[in-house]
């Protein structure tokens, strides 16, 4: 397995790749701008892409919280999807929270799903979501909390590899068929819809659009600026370290629990926070987004983009959710045959995924 | 990778994509650009199961009136999409649907939680979206036609039909169903009306499963112990599509027979019996509003359509293809009454609109955009197929905000 | 037998000519509508004339046919005949007649009572059980009669109890309290129901009926724990089939394996077509099942052994990357199924054997195809652990995943090791498809559903062991089944994810993990 990261590969490449970042994010920012322009406009981008892309940005999210933890740390995790929906669930408290009186039955607080099931009053798990600074801290501590619960009786465990994979699988598995449950409180298999909006924000109108569209880019530089930061200073080797030989780095002294563990919660934060960004912008959230495949589908883009590279895996999650919206649209009786031909054309030829190509050729 | 290989995989998409796209060709049409019709039906994922059906039968009636000239003059065109089963996915999709296709409407969704997902999709963009499925009710969407069944024009005639001496005279009720807001609603409604029939709490069994639940041995069992209580009891399933063969093979294993323990069901429907031996289920029901049996000019048009167009004389048809045909008509109609497929004006055409249904009624669309239909209760024929054994004598007009559930009194919308 | 026939004959003989008259006009109800029909049957069941057996035999299966002209007419197998006099008959233009519940549940108490004098044990037992099922007092002289002339103890024990049970419908408070004793007597679920319902109308023998309830109460609770037990062993089973192919290819070789359910899909699909293709050869028809199992074992080895060849064997020593190429792969396969059958379900049918419920010892209810799907699972345990232990492919494919270098400088030809060893897994995989395919749909999404759980499995257990699959399915099969009454069916399965979760924190490599260095790999 080779360890060799951007910083071992040419300069030139390194330029090169951090000019089309930029480029990328720059034109990515301008979108919004120019979905104002009118639509004979040769460089008018419609609603629909404009929206669309403000949910890949939100799968960039995930699918770098994911290589911190894969590609950096060795931890496969096929529950991702979990601390991405959790972050999502929390959002969406908040949203249901602030519908108040305006859904269906007019009730002052009980969400349309609850009054219809016959509560009396708000679950005590509800409490606080009103508040948009509280969800927003839930949005980042559940997720990072189960995180911290999970790796730290795994790690401590020594468990690794497959196990750990299947264990994470187990995971987010059963939050789903909890959350299927309407006695949880948390609206069972429909989740929550209809929201209104969002710090005075009404939802449907460009505006709110535009604004969670920036909201989401600004995380994604965020968050990349952080796990490279992560990943460049001494700890990051110490991780990289641990990835490639647990063993030996432990028997060097280093508390490998310890370091797993930080870079394990931090990824799960991540992700809940992409989750948070995800779900005003689609608009629902429901226990699907807990299904293993969902989690499994984070994995492959952060495979076909490049483990172990940070721009790999926010290529990767464009690429194929790009690639996706086309094809359900172009030939939504076959699309499964590109895709999942495409995932084994990828493992087979692009062991370094869409970026070994070019750091292929920029050798 | 050499620049070749690269090439020539683009080239293949680009092709399959170019493939697909191109037009079929038809009869010559006037002036004007082609009508677009959406089709928002999962062709993959779970629910493909169920709703590659309804795409067919939506591609069949584009067909249909593409051969009769058109609408408007202009030719009718299809726009498929694959949600694949994903209800994120189903919001963008119909986003798609409407901003880059610009469809003049739409059909599609099975799930109440897909249709969900889409409303405030189709209410903030002012689309039209039919939705072909039976429901729990509870929603009034103006971007929305409900061609389905309402809980009034399904489940309570039929817990009636149970209680009733033809029915057998239930007077326990053992309601089974699928973790979600379907079940969950009609079955609180259900409560509400068999409690008013005086039949108390304790003669109700309530039991969830999640989707997909294919180990029924508890609960089959247990529904026999509850069974053996005392009374006649009766099973009334709201099990949704791909559980509900595990869920018959148990209960014929079992020895459950509709005699002892008759069962209702208001989500299994000629196509989900297709993948089951029927011949240990005769007697067991289903509540619909068409069943394929129907004897009716309309059902021998609607079935000769379908098997013309699907060219297997095996295929069957059910009652959500039955309320799709029903919509494309009406639709139809609207759109040739108003003269133009805007949808306020269509949406407008469409109050009071009638089409012979092959349910053999009369059923016409009403201001709360749900249809009145008749209620069919069919019993299982060892052929797979239902005979009916009881029905209204005329359409009945949806509640789909149900008196059973209190909190309608103070309900905001009117 | 003989004697039985002269009986009937003279109970029909000695019916004066008025009865005869009688069964004429009632049978004339059964082509009415439903109430009318059901009337009928009543009727006829109380005149005791064994001529109506025929026809609403008839009519229960669906073969009695109305003419235009209201003459009711049964078809048979050669032909068809008149209902009320026997003679060959005309059936052009008639239509079925149909019937409701209603009507069933009278002609099955009507039938009940004509054949509990009939020579076929069989029949006789169907009709104490359909008498039992609908007690009237009419019906304890009949029962009298047919207990005084029955000789064997099982259908005598059915009549005893349908006597009891039409006792105590009757007014006499000696006779109720006989009934009440014998129902309390017996271990019988229906027994216990009529008790009940009885309550109602006895307010004066309150007190006997609870306590014949409380004594079939205990006697249930036995048999109860041990319905729990089978319906636990049947779930691990099933967990069992849908591991064994996982716990080879990845237990053994360490492939991980997403497209396995697709296997397993694709042999459920190799049944159906078995099945289509041999449904008009009468020979074989019967053994449609059996015969799947060596064509789904093909089937599926055979799409494993190309996707090893073609595909997998690129990935040795890339055990995670294999999991992103199976993921497409059983994207294509689910995919691929879907466009060339539909996505609709597709009927399987069980053969007679695997139909019904049987009694094992202590009358314990178990379903056929359960109990054979046990059976099964067991038996094909022992056949594979016996393939890898004793045959020199399960001598080369043990030499290989120990240490594959070492296997190679013997001589071993560890590509075609590896690829058989994936064959094999995979075949076992659609083997399993044969045995779901008789419990579950068989659709695209048919494989999805096990994924999950047969990794659990395996890991659980301990990869590389197959004793630790088998311990893991069934342990978990049981847990699951023990917990579902307390916490229902999603929360049992919730609890059971989350203690196998927590067992592994304790024991990281599974109740039996493997010892050596290739634990450490």
């Amino acid at each position: 397995m080779s360890a060799t990261t951007l910083d071992a590969a040419p300069s030139r490449l390194r330029l090169g790749l951090r000019a089309g970042m930029i480029g990328a994010v720059c034109l990515l920012a301008a979108f919004p701008v120019l979905n104002q322009l009118p639509e004979t406009h040769a460089l008018h981008v419609s609603d629909f892409l404009v929206s669309v892309s403000g949910k890949w940005i939100c799968y960039a999210i995930l699918a770098l919280s994911l290589d911190l933890a894969w590609g950096y740390a060795g931890i496969l995790s096929l529950g991702h999807g979990a601390f991405f929906a959790l972050g999502g669930y929390a959002m969406g408290m908040h949203l249901m929270r602030l519908i108040g009186p305006r859904g269906v039955y007019g009730h002052p607080v009980l969400p349309d799903f609850m009054v219809f099931l016959g509560y009396r009053e708000l679950p005590w798990y509800w409490l606080g979501f009103d508040s948009f600074a509280f969800a927003m801290l839930m949005v980042l501590l559940v997720p990072g909390m189960l995180a911290l619960v999970l790796g730290w009786l795994c790690f401590r465990s020594r468990i690794t590899g497959v196990y750990l994979s299947i264990i994470t699988q187990a995971m987010t598995y059963a939050l789903m068929l909890a959350f299927f449950r309407n006695d949880m409180g948390f609206g069972g298999n429909n989740g929550f819809t209809d929201f209104k909006e969002l710090l005075g924000m009404p939802l449907n109108t460009g505006a709110a659009r535009a604004t969670l569209f920036y909201a989401s880019l600004v995380s994604l530089v965020v968050c990349y600026l952080l796990c490279r930061w992560m990943t460049a200073t001494k700890y990051g080797r110490v991780l990289t370290a641990i990835r490639d030989a647990e063993s030996r780095v432990r028997f060097l002294g280093y508390d490998v629990t310890r370091h797993k563990l930080f870079a394990f919660v931090a990824s799960a934060m991540m992700a809940g926070l992409a989750g948070a960004l995800y779900v005003p912008q689609v608009g629902i959230i429901n226990p699907g987004e807990f299904s293993p495949g969902n989690s499994i589908e984070a994995v492959v883009w952060v495979a076909v983009g490049g483990r172990g590279t940070l721009v790999g895996a926010v290529l990767g999650a464009f690429s194929v959710n790009g690639l996706k919206t086309w094809l359900t649209s172009a030939a939504p009786d076959l699309w499964l045959f590109v895709l999942g031909g495409l995932f084994v054309a990828v493992t087979l030829f692009l062991p370094k995924g869409l970026i070994g190509l070019l750091q292929g050729r920029g050798k | 990778m050499t620049d070749v290989t690269r090439i020539s995989r683009r080239a293949a998409l680009m092709g399959f994509g170019a493939t697909l796209a191109a037009p079929a060709i038809g009869p010559a049409f006037g002036q004007g650009a082609p009508i677009k019709v959406g089709v928002l039906h999962s062709l993959s994922g779970t629910m493909a199961i169920s709703e590659t059906a309804l795409r067919d039968t939506v591609l069949m009636m584009v067909n249909w009136i593409n051969g009769r000239g058109g609408l408007l003059g202009r030719r009718v065109e299809a726009v498929v999409v694959d949600p694949a089963s994903n209800w994120p996915l189903f919001a963008e999709k119909a986003r798609e649907l409407l901003q880059v296709h610009r469809v003049d409407v739409t059909f599609g969704c099975w799930t109440s939680v897909s249709r969900k997902s889409v409303l405030p999709v189709f209410e903030e963009l002012n689309g039209m979206l039919f939705y072909p499925v039976q429901y729990e009710g509870e929603e009034e969407s103006r971007n929305i036609f409900y061609t389905g069944a309402a809980p009034n024009q399904q489940a309570i005639p039929a817990v009636e039909y149970l209680m009733s001496a033809d029915g057998g005279g239930a007077r326990r009720i053992a309601l089974l169903g699928t973790d979600y807001v379907y079940p969950r609603t009609t079955n609180r409604i259900l409560r509400a009306f068999l409690n008013s029939k005086g039949i108390a709490d304790a003669d109700i069994l309530e039991e969830y499963t999640p989707f997909g639940h294919s180990d029924w041995q508890g609960i089959v069992a247990r529904v026999k112990r509850f069974a053996g209580e005392g009374k006649k009891t009766a099973i009334v399933s709201t099990i949704n599509g791909d559980a509900n063969v595990p869920f018959y093979r148990e209960l014929g294993n079992q020895g459950i027979k509709a005699e002892d323990i008759p069962s209702v069901a208001f989500s299994v429907g000629e196509e989900e019996l297709a993948g089951i031996d029927t011949r240990p289920l005769v007697g067991h029901l289903a509540a619909w509003n068409y069943f394929m049996s129907v004897q009716s000019p309309a059902n021998t048009e609607f079935l000769n359509l379908w098997r013309a167009y699907i060219n297997n004389p095996r295929r069957v048809t059910n009652d959500p293809m039955e309320a799709t045909y029903v919509g494309f008509k009406m639709w139809a109609q609207a759109v040739a009454a108003a003269g133009t497929t805007g949808v306020d004006a269509v949406r407008t055409a469409m109050y009071g609109q009638k089409v012979d249904a092959p349910s053999g009624f009369t059923l016409e669309m009403h201001r709360n955009h749900h249809l009145s239909k008749p209620v069919m209760i069919g019993e299982v024929q060892a052929d797979g197929q239902f005979n009916t054994v009881w029905k209204t004598p005329g359409p009945i007009v949806a509640e789909n905000w149900s008196p059973f559930i209190p909190e309608n009194a103070n309900r905001r919308r009117g | 037998m003989a004697r039985l026939l002269a009986i009937l004959l003279m109970l029909a003989l000695a019916l004066p000519a008025r009865a005869q008259d009688a069964f004429i006009d009632a049978l004339a109800g059964l082509g009415g509508g439903f109430g009318a029909q059901a009337e009928a049957a009543d009727r006829l069941g109380t005149l005791g004339d064994p001529r109506a057996i025929a026809p609403m035999r008839a009519l229960s299966d669906g073969r009695l046919l109305r003419r235009a002209d209201g003459t009711l007419i049964i078809r048979t197998d050669g032909g068809a005949i008149e209902a009320a006099t026997g003679a060959p008959a005309d059936a052009t233009g008639a239509e079925t007649v149909r019937i409701n519940n209603r009507v069933r549940v009278a002609l099955r108490g009507a039938l009940g009572k004509l054949q509990l004098v009939s020579p076929d044990a069989g029949e006789r037992l169907a009709a104490a059980e359909a008498v039992f099922r609908s007690p009237s007092a009419e019906n304890v002289p009949l029962l009298d009669a047919a207990l005084a002339r029955e000789t064997q103890p099982r259908i005598r024990e059915r009549m005893e109890l349908a006597l009891a049970a039409s006792r105590l419908v009757a007014t006499d408070a000696a006779q109720k309290r006989a009934g009440i004793a014998t129902l309390g007597a017996s271990s019988s679920p229906e027994a216990r129901a009529i008790l009940l319902e009885a309550r109602a109308q006895n307010a004066d023998l309150l007190a006997e009926i609870e306590a014949a309830v409380a004594a079939i109460d205990r006697r249930l609770a036995v048999r109860r724990a041990a319905e729990t037990f089978f319906q636990g062993l049947s779930l691990g089973s099933v967990l069992l089939l849908a591991a064994l192919g996982l716990a080879v290819t990845f237990g053994v070789m360490g492939v991980i394996n997403m497209a396995h359910g697709e296997f397993v899909m694709l042999g459920a699909y190799t049944t159906f077509l078995v099945q289509q293709a041999l449904r008009d050869i009468p020979g074989l028809a019967p053994f449609a099942l059996p015969l799947s199992i060596p064509a789904a074992f093909l089937v599926a080895g055979l799409g494993g052994l190309l996707m090893e060849r073609g595909l997998i064997r690129h990935l040795y020593g890339r055990p995670l990357e294999t999991l992103l190429l199976t993921f497409g792969v059983g994207m294509m396969i689910q995919q691929a199924v879907r466009l060339a059958f539909g996505a609709q379900n597709r009927e399987v049918t069980s053969p007679p054997w695997m139909q019904g419920t049987l009694l094992l010892p202590f009358d314990i209810p178990v379903t056929a195809n359960r109990l054979w799907i046990l059976l099964f699972s067991l038996a094909f345990f022992v056949l594979i652990v016996a393939a890898i232990r004793f045959t020199r492919f399960g001598l080369e494919m043990r030499a290989v995943t120990q240490r594959r270098p070492i296997a190679a400088a013997m001589g071993i030809r560890t590509g075609r090791v590896d690829a058989l060893t994936f064959a094999f897994g995979s075949g076992i995989a659609g083997i399993a498809g044969v045995a779901l395919s008789q419990i579950d749909n068989v659709s695209p999404n048919l494989g999805t559903g096990y994924i999950i759980d047969s990794f659990l499995v395996v890991v659980f257990g301990g990869v590389g062991s197959l004793a630790g699959t088998l311990i893991a399915s069934f342990g978990l099969g049981l847990i699951n089944k023990v917990l579902e009454p307390w916490a229902g069916a999603v929360l049992a399965k919730v609890f059971v994810l989350v203690a196998v979760m927590v067992f592994i924190q304790r024991r990281p490599r599974g109740l039996f993990p493997q010892k050596g260095r290739a634990a450490e790999a």
